[in-house]
């Protein structure tokens, strides 16, 4: 295959696909690198076609499997539909001085054919709020930055969403909402009186099609999207960004990637390609190409970083400030509530919907001031229960079936996400001897939650059960367990941008300061962690570092 | 969660031996299961699947043994089970059949059906009182300890990257062995093809939601 391209893009999750992507648009010829195997879009999603009854343990995982993945075993993500899709953690290792739930898929497309599909703009609260707070360093854009960004993105990955008018949620480009059904409409309505239009209960805004858009199908409703959607009903690097960048003609792929380092030439102060290890056969390759981004996922990002220019910066490319692998994020969850609801046992719903409700933000909004900083949302759904019931009053036999061949009460239960500080402390950095099978040094998670979270999540758990309570719902309790850093799937934070080179590794276009043809647009840039989910904001953040990298090539700044 | 050995499965296959096994020869029973492999035996899938259909009988609609829970209930415990798990499921075999003998003079295949539901309706009231006074209190102990104590930040003492997962959570308490039959006999039930489309209904492509339709008692709940 051919050495040399114009740009060469480092992972295939929804970061790298969105990079792959916009760059192969403008006409760069682009080399995009994934670490994992080749995993086709409808051909490869072997099980989304099975029947319930066709998984020999009906969703549940072996002792085997287990064994090979025994942190994705910690949480919910061990299901047999898609156990496969995880990473081999013996293969790949890491090593904890502090808990940390690394859920990690080394395959095509990475996260973006697993991921919750959530899917919210930030606003200014959330841009502004370091700098106001003096927590961490000022995000070097506020919304008026991305807001064309965010509209670009939506429209092309399709989000439905209901239009609400909440300003520190600005309402995008959406197909229509998925509905509500009867009881969270009602809760809706009982929540905005209850809290005079402070709180809202919306539709969750989600990648899913609910209008067909070029090349895809819209949402069948089979709520199965983790197992790939063979109508393509969701975004994914496979369903959208990769068929465009391929279009184009201007697209190399090469699976089984691992990129080692960023090539860096001290003379011209620029990298010149990357060199990977080929996860197959071992050898090492390189490639040039005149620009690189990096969009590995956090953790990775930072970890080629520090294995990068080692001759000039011992800690690695965009180390001199010190931030390089610090100020891990993730979104704290693992507490919530539930409760029953009284009546609408006339009511039922048709179809598996794959989104729930979202309570946006609303603490330290506007006379909502609490003992903490920042804020967090809930999603939750109502639904009625199932056959998984416990059903105290019946044992066993005849009467029991009966029972649980009709569907019970309804209740409803939700979780929070809170944001987390940017915080020094919380890091990640390279072991200083242990390597994994291919000789490469071995990550180390050193971050935890600290006094912000901890007691941001006392309130957090104590708001979901008042909520609930003052709709009416019955027997409503909550619970706040223990989250290791991680667990929200939402790691960033580790090359934050920033508006100064001592104090961030990012310039305002996710530009590393110290080599300006590299760029890194994957969560590793946040600043900040705000509290909705994540991605929407790399897919703009990645769309409009490329449209600045194209441009500054063709003025050859670069 | 439990880290699951696979040497540990082999030891418990091969040795087998478990305390008691005379107890359910001399029950009149043919052959006892000694081990997870034996599980697989006519007469063991026989059991399991007289016990699921005690649990889920057929009424109107097809029952457990119609839907293949008797071989189901293997399967899971050979493949899913934890060392711990499979002894006790092996244990509570012998239990079961040492208790029948006891109070009914018989075992289990050659009670009634009332006997049956009778003598599972003792046992499931026993499961919810162990997993109400046993299990659920060790787990909170579990939760708590995670909150307070090492979990919440303290490093890890035995860091060794030779192990992927470098920090054992502790292992949670083993069920009552009929809770995990009756679960699995729920799930195996419930998500079989009998299940879902005679007892249940199921739709494979819905197409479309409609998050407020019009429901009457009697109508079957879906499958998934």
């Amino acid at each position: 295959m051919p050495e040399n391209y114009d740009a060469i893009v480092v992972g295939s999750g929804i970061s790298g696909g969105w990079a792959a992507k916009e760059l192969c648009e403008k006409g760069l010829k682009v080399l995009l690198l994934e670490r994992g195997g080749p995993y086709d879009h409808i051909k490869d999603y072997k099980t989304a076609g099975k029947k319930p009854w066709e998984f020999e343990h009906r969703g549940e995982t072996t002792s085997e499997q287990e064994e090979v993945r025994p942190v994705i075993h910690r949480s919910w993500g061990a299901q047999e539909q898609v156990i496969d899709a995880w990473t081999n953690e013996k293969d790949c290792p890491y090593i904890e001085d502090k808990p940390f739930n690394w859920w990690r898929s080394y395959r095509m497309g990475g996260r973006s054919i697993l991921w919750g599909r959530q899917s919210y703009r930030w606003s200014d609260l959330d841009f502004a709020a370091n700098g106001k707070e003096g927590v961490g360093v000022d995000w070097p854009i506020r919304y008026k930055d991305l807001a064309e960004w965010y509209d670009y993105v939506e429209t092309f990955a399709g989000i439905s969403g209901s239009v609400e008018g909440i300003k520190h949620l600005p309402d995008g480009k959406f197909l229509p909402p998925m509905a509500l059904n009867c009881v969270e409409q009602d809760v809706a309505a009982r929540l905005k009186k209850q809290y005079n239009g402070a709180r809202h209960l919306i539709i969750g805004r989600v990648a899913n099609l609910t209008a067909p858009i070029a090349g895809r199908t819209q949402c069948q409703f089979r709520s199965r999207c983790w197992e790939g959607c063979p109508f393509g009903g969701y975004f994914s690097s496979q369903s959208s960004t990769l068929p465009a960048a391929v279009a184009t003609g201007n697209l190399t792929i090469r699976p089984w990637s691992i990129v080692r380092q960023v090539l860096y030439n001290k003379d011209t102060k620029k990298a010149t390609g990357v060199e990977i290890i080929d996860a197959e056969d071992s050898k090492t390759y390189s490639f040039n190409s005149r620009i690189v981004f990096v969009c590995a996922s956090a953790i990775n990002s930072a970890w080629i970083l520090m294995q990068s220019a080692t001759d000039i910066w011992p800690g690695g490319l965009g180390s001199s400030s010190d931030q390089l692998g610090h100020n891990i994020m993730d979104h704290h969850y693992r507490l919530g509530a539930s409760g029953k609801v009284e009546g609408y046992l006339d009511k039922y719903v048709f179809g598996r919907r794959a989104n729930g409700f979202y309570i946006p933000r609303f603490a330290n909004i506007g006379k909502d001031k609490r003992d903490f900083l920042r804020g967090y949302g809930y999603q939750g759904s109502a639904s009625r229960q199932g056959w998984q019931r416990d059903v105290a009053e019946l044992n066993i036999g005849a009467a029991l079936k009966d029972e649980l061949t009709e569907p019970g009460q309804w209740t409803m239960g939700m979780t929070g996400f809170g944001e987390v500080l940017p915080d020094h402390r919380n890091r990640m950095y390279l072991h200083a001897t242990e390597k994994d099978k291919w000789g490469l040094p071995v990550p180390v998670m050193d971050a935890v939650l600290r006094d912000n979270e901890n007691k941001m999540r006392i309130s957090m758990a104590n708001d979901a059960a008042e909520m609930l309570e003052s709709v009416g719902l019955k027997e409503v309790h909550s619970w706040n367990n223990f989250h290791p850093m991680g667990d929200g799937i939402h790691e960033m934070g580790t090359a934050r941008m920033g508006r100064d080179a001592k104090t961030s590794v990012l310039n305002g276009h996710n530009q590393v300061w110290d080599c300006k043809n590299v760029f890194v647009t994957d969560g590793a840039s946040m600043a900040s962690s705000a509290c909705q989910n994540p991605s929407l904001t790399y897919m703009a953040l990645t769309a409009r570092a490329a449209d600045f990298a194209f441009e500054e090539l063709k003025k050859g700044n670069l | 969660m439990d880290r699951r050995s696979a040497l540990q499965r082999v030891a418990l296959l091969m040795g087998g031996t478990v305390v008691g096994a005379e107890l359910f020869l001399s029950g009149g029973c043919k052959t006892a299961p000694k081990g997870v492999a034996d599980l697989f035996s006519e007469d063991s899938i026989s059991l399991f699947s007289e016990i699921a259909e005690t649990i889920l009988p057929a009424t109107a609609t097809p029952g457990a043994k119609a839907a293949g829970v008797g071989e189901f209930i293997p399967v899971m415990v050979r493949d899913c089970y934890s060392p711990e798990e499979q002894k006790a499921v092996l244990d509570g075999l012998l239990d079961m059949d040492k208790r029948c003998n006891e109070t009914y003079k018989k075992g289990f295949m050659d009670m009634t059906a009332e006997q049956r539901t009778e003598f599972l309706t003792v046992l499931d009231k026993e499961q919810r009182e162990y997993q109400k006074t046993v299990v659920e209190p060790k787990l909170k102990e579990i939760r708590d300890a995670k909150m307070s104590g090492s979990a919440a930040g303290q490093p890890n003492k035995d860091n060794n990257a030779a192990a992927t997962a470098t920090t054992a959570e502790p292992a949670d308490p083993v069920p009552h062995y009929f809770r995990m039959i009756k679960q699995h006999t729920m799930l195996g039930f419930f998500t079989s093809k009998v299940g879902a489309t005679e007892v249940l209904r199921y739709v494979e492509v819905p197409g479309k939601y409609e998050g407020c339709i019009d429901y009457k008692k009697g109508d079957r709940a879906w499958a998934t």
